[in-house]
């Protein structure tokens, strides 16, 4: 059992959580819960995907001198950042249709929005 | 009861689909092609002593503009979805006087280190996003210090505008002195690890850092005046 096989598992198992809380949650805010838990999960997914073996990361300083055998992927954690950003827009975003839909049906139980339903 | 089953069983599945994937996971020994070329050249390139922000900012700047374009967006729909009508404002508990002191000695610590982090952008672990989420994280502590007390929304809104507006410029500017869209050799490179270094990269994320902490702001605060209701 490596680091990273480590942190894989972990971010399986939040993504499963998440998806656990999507499925049965009643509560609509913890299903914005349960979609911020997925969203950890895969971040902490692809920054493991991102690993190397006993490398550092990837900030150049004076204890690197040849940075291509040195230093982890950077990409991948770029890529997180952007998903972060993007990951915290959607979560604002999802509160604030709680928000409405509470004010309209004074409700927090996803069983009471019927409008959609067939 | 069977259904909780099912969803079980259905969770297992993917479950087991990640195992299957993930189990047998080594790492990779060496950088892939792009990565060893972001690590050899792009130090001599960018002159940004955090790889990461080299990659934010200058190869994949366009996605960084992107990004920001969507927080605007949030923000902006979040306006739009809460904005609060004649509702009668119903005055808030005050909050202790500990919280009422403490915020105002911890304040200008915490904007202070916001402007630290993405004035450092290109130095060490963190850059504009990070730098807006705390100068944002300051403003929910005056919130929460104050709550009766409102902000004018007219400051956030202008200093995000001229934030994404000097972005594009600068971007534009890099097409036409430089190599292309958002390069940073605008400005000479210098060396790596000065504060003044790395081009464009620190300008890039100072007016991203602004742009990123107004843009939070006014999401919290919209979601502050959002329209009370009693919700059991």
């Amino acid at each position: 059992m490596t680091l990273e096989n480590i942190t894989l598992i972990i971010g399986s198992l939040l993504i499963l959580l998440g998806l656990w809380g999507l499925i049965t949650q009643k509560n609509l805010i913890k299903i914005v819960i349960s979609f911020t838990l997925v969203d950890a999960g895969i971040h902490i997914l692809m920054i493991s995907l991102g690993y190397l073996k006993n490398r550092t990361a990837p900030i150049v300083d004076s204890t690197i001198d040849n940075a291509v055998e040195q230093i982890v992927d950077p990409i991948p954690q770029a890529m997180v950042l952007t998903a972060i950003v993007i990951g915290l827009g959607i979560t604002a975003l999802m509160l604030s249709f709680v928000i409405r839909l509470a004010k309209d049906k004074n409700s927090l139980n996803v069983s009471n929005f019927k409008d959609l339903k067939w | 009861m069977i259904k909780k089953l099912i969803f079980l069983a259905l969770i297992a599945g993917v479950g087991y689909m990640f195992w299957t994937g993930l189990a047998e996971y080594k790492a990779a020994e060496s950088l892939n092609r792009i990565s060893s070329y972001y690590a050899q050249d792009g130090l001599k390139e960018v002159g940004a002593a955090n790889l990461v922000t080299a990659v934010v900012v200058t190869y994949r700047g366009l996605d960084t503009l992107g990004e920001v374009s969507i927080l605007f967006l949030t923000a902006s729909i979040l306006g739009f979805f809460l904005v609060s009508g004649k509702e009668p404002k119903i005055p808030l508990q005050d909050s202790s006087e500990i919280l009422k002191t403490a915020s105002k000695l911890l304040e200008p610590i915490i904007l202070l280190f916001g402007i630290y982090v993405f004035i450092n952008g290109h130095l060490t672990p963190g850059g504009g996003f990070q730098g807006g989420a705390i100068l944002a994280s300051a403003l929910i502590l005056a919130y929460l210090a104050n709550p009766n007390e409102g902000i004018n929304k007219s400051i956030f809104r202008i200093t995000e505008s001229i934030s994404g507006v000097v972005f594009v410029i600068i971007g534009i500017l890099g097409i036409v002195l430089a190599g292309g869209f958002l390069d940073n050799r605008l400005i000479p490179v210098g060396s790596i690890g000065d504060l003044i270094s790395a081009g464009i990269i620190p300008i890039i994320y100072i007016f991203v850092g602004m742009k990123v902490g107004a843009e939070l702001s006014s999401i919290v605060t919209n979601l502050k005046h959002s329209p009370k209701n009693n919700v059991e």
